[in-house]
């Protein structure tokens, strides 16, 4: 076996005088030519050479992967949980109603002091009825908003009680869940009839296992009946609990519960979203001749649209994101520096890697492309282990606070647009430097 | 499995001036008063001072001299390693002396081929993908790439080691990968670096007799080698002393590689790897 066959065909080929003429002379292999060269290109092999490198490597190449994991990480996570809050703070906006405006109270001025917006009774039951004729306001409602105690049987609890019109309910989006939303007819007579949230239904009755349509709850020591459950809502992006509220007639409210003119808000919907702003001029102007202010004076009430409450929602969602999305990025850089400190160190390990390869034909760019990949493999490696993980604390974290789960597609794709432009970034100087080195130095070194 | 070969003269004696029908009888090699010159700090230190030689297809070259005398120099610009600092130099009818790196590279690809003292194999990948990698960044195609590697490394006797690692192989071994690879792309020349400086004396026979049946074969092989021996395995000895060319002759009587092996090979039939196994790791390449 040691005697190799190219010996035995060269004693072989002394015994027979030349017969077969050039093709097969240079050392018996057949002879290539220039058609056999630059059939393929070299990325498929450059791919698979960097592929060698980092599977030689295998505990440094984890290393360097976990700086970029734990970053890309980091920003899916982040992402996911604004993302999360946001889409719970638009959802609690958009449950009170896209195309509503509330009037409240403004601040009173006394000797000018101005006193928290809400503190002082300015409007007026008249007010909403004055609002009510506007154009493109389909339905207006008062709320008179009062803390009692409510019993029923042997329990007790503390809710908020509000007395609103009929028309609430549509403009609140409330489904019922069992029974009915109060009449008109209920509001008109004045009569004692509630409707109660699934907390306080929670509270009072789902002790004792009794069906609270048609049973009588008592509200400050009056009784009402309660004919309708409301189905949940959840808690709301500010305002906790929107479940734990008992709805009565207006007019109930304004005799029995608050013995007052003066009401706390006026909600108004309008036909349409996009005359939010004219709306609001007309109840500025109309109000300001009411309460008879003069130019220049501040209003005594203030006007909050579920347009404005969103901007403003998305503006902090936003801050919060830019935040985050900050932080995190701090820690790709960091990553993306391991990589390069790496990818250097590999360089200079493979000094004499390089020079073989050099001397028998590769380009530079070969070595710069081979360098370029390692090190773009080995981010994008980082990025999808980071997306999977980030995923899953996203998905942790919104389970544990009852946050939405939101996935947009942003949150998929920027891992690899984020940890492939840092491969890119941070390889591409040892990747040129190992393609600069000096072939004859390089093979010299050990 | 015979190749059919041609030989223009009987095998021992090959006349120095067999006719390359690729090249059409030009010279392989033609240098003119190639000059190099490398400046450490201030000084400048003329490592070759004005070398003019010509090398016809087919000569079996060997290149002495004692260390400092400018033959590796010599070699790097032979080699298309490096560009001189003056003078020309044609490989194979092509200007080569100022050609851009990307050519270089190109030339050292398709028309040189190398083979190192330490081997310089690389020590992760197989006898098989060694001998692949020139063909890889030459473009071949991959089932030619596989087929001629193969083939290369069955006329070096090694049809069984192919997916060995080159630390599972002897030195004699390693260096025979190394002339695998060396030829694959079909090189106009076969450079060969003290191919025989890590090999002990039995080996070195070895190796020798392959390159002197690849010469037969019509191959163009220089050789650098200090050891007087080995140059007698040669057709011509070129000496250089100083920077310069001292002398430039025939080796009148060659020696024969192929049969002082023959005659070596039966004595102990089974030479395992393993005798040199340790000698070995040490050159294994990077």
């Amino acid at each position: 076996m040691q005697a190799t066959n190219l010996m035995e065909d060269v004693s072989a080929g002394v015994a027979r005088p030349a017969q077969r003429p050039s093709r097969k002379k240079r050392g018996m292999l057949p002879q290539l030519s220039p058609r056999d060269f630059d059939r393929v290109g070299k990325l498929g092999s450059n791919i698979s050479i960097a592929l060698e490198g980092i599977w030689a490597n295998r505990l440094r190449s984890m290393l360097t992967t976990l700086g970029i994991f734990i970053g890309v990480a980091a920003v899916v996570a982040a992402l996911i949980l604004t993302q999360g809050v946001s889409a719970n703070i638009t959802n609690s906006i958009t449950s009170l109603g896209t195309n509503v405006i509330t009037i409240a109270p403004g601040a009173a001025t006394t000797r000018g002091a101005i006193a928290p917006a809400g503190t002082t009774q300015t409007l007026t039951a008249a007010d909403a009825t004055a609002v009510s004729k506007l154009a493109d306001v389909t339905t207006v409602s008062p709320i008179i908003s009062v803390n009692q105690q409510v019993i029923f049987s042997n329990q007790n609890w503390n809710t908020r009680i509000q007395g609103v019109s009929p028309s609430f309910q549509t403009i609140q989006n409330w489904t019922i869940a069992e029974g009915a939303w109060f009449s008109a007819g209920d509001e008109q007579s004045a009569r004692s009839v509630a409707v109660i949230g699934q907390t306080v239904k929670q509270k009072l009755f789902d002790p004792l296992g009794v069906d609270p349509v048609g049973q009588t709850i008592r509200i400050n020591s009056q009784l009402y009946r309660v004919v309708g459950v409301l189905q949940s809502k959840g808690s709301g992006g500010f305002g906790g609990n929107q479940d734990d509220v008992i709805f009565v007639p207006f007019a109930t409210a304004q005799d029995r519960l608050k013995n007052s003119t003066y009401i706390d808000q006026i909600v108004v919907q309008l036909d349409d979203a996009s005359n939010t702003n004219a709306v609001q001029q007309a109840i500025t102007t109309l109000l300001e001749q009411r309460h008879r202010i003069l130019k220049g004076t501040p209003d005594d009430f203030n006007l909050i649209s579920s347009q404005q409450l969103l901007q403003t929602a998305n503006q902090f969602t936003s801050i919060l994101t830019i935040l985050l999305v900050g932080v995190a990025a701090i820690s790709l850089t960091v990553g993306g520096i391991g990589i390069m400190n790496i990818m250097i160190v590999s360089v200079t390990e493979r000094t004499r890697e390089i020079g073989i390869r050099v001397s028998i034909g590769a380009q530079r760019q070969d070595i710069r492309n081979q360098f370029l990949i390692e090190a773009l493999i080995l981010s994008l490696l980082g990025g999808l282990i980071g997306m999977l993980i980030g995923l899953l604390i996203g998905y942790g974290i919104t389970s544990l606070t009852g946050l939405p789960f939101v996935i947009t597609l942003t949150s998929l794709i920027m891992p690899f647009a984020i940890s492939a432009s840092i491969g890119v970034i941070f390889g591409l100087y040892p990747a040129i430097r190992a393609a600069r080195l000096d072939p004859i130095e390089a093979l010299r070194s050990l | 499995m015979a190749f059919p070969i041609s030989i223009a003269s009987s095998a021992g004696v090959a006349s120095p001036r067999i006719v390359n029908a690729d090249n059409h009888g030009k010279p392989v090699i033609v240098v003119h008063n190639l000059r190099k010159t490398y400046w450490l700090g201030q000084t400048p230190v003329h490592a070759l001072r004005g070398v003019s030689l010509e090398v016809s297809p087919g000569e079996f070259v060997a290149v002495m001299g004692p260390s400092g005398s400018g033959k590796s120099t010599f070699m790097n610009l032979i080699g298309c390693l490096d560009r001189p600092s003056q003078g020309e130099y044609l490989l194979a009818g092509k200007l080569v002396s100022h050609m851009s790196n990307q050519e270089l590279a190109t030339v050292r690809n398709r028309l040189i081929g190398f083979v190192f003292q330490g081997f310089n194999l690389l020590s992760r990948a197989s006898a098989l993908h060694n001998v692949e990698l020139p063909m890889v960044y030459g473009g071949l195609t991959k089932e030619l790439r596989e087929h001629r590697a193969r083939q290369a490394l069955q006329l070096v006797g090694l049809g069984t080691r192919m997916d060995h690692l080159p630390s599972q192989l002897s030195g004699g071994q390693q260096q025979r990968v190394a002339i695998a690879r060396a030829l694959v792309n079909s090189p106009s020349l076969l450079l060969a670096d003290e191919p025989t400086g890590n090999l002990d004396s039995r080996t070195s026979i070895e190796v020798m007799a392959i390159l002197q049946a690849l010469n037969q074969q019509g191959l163009t092989i220089v050789l650098v080698t200090h050891e007087p021996d080995i140059a007698e395995y040669t057709t011509r000895r070129v000496t250089f002393r100083d920077g310069r060319l001292l002398r430039d002759e025939p080796v009148l009587d060659p020696r024969d590689a192929q049969a002082e092996w023959a005659a070596l090979a039966p004595q102990d039939p089974e030479r395992a790897p393993q005798a040199s196994k340790e000698r070995n790791k040490a050159h294994a390449g990077n």
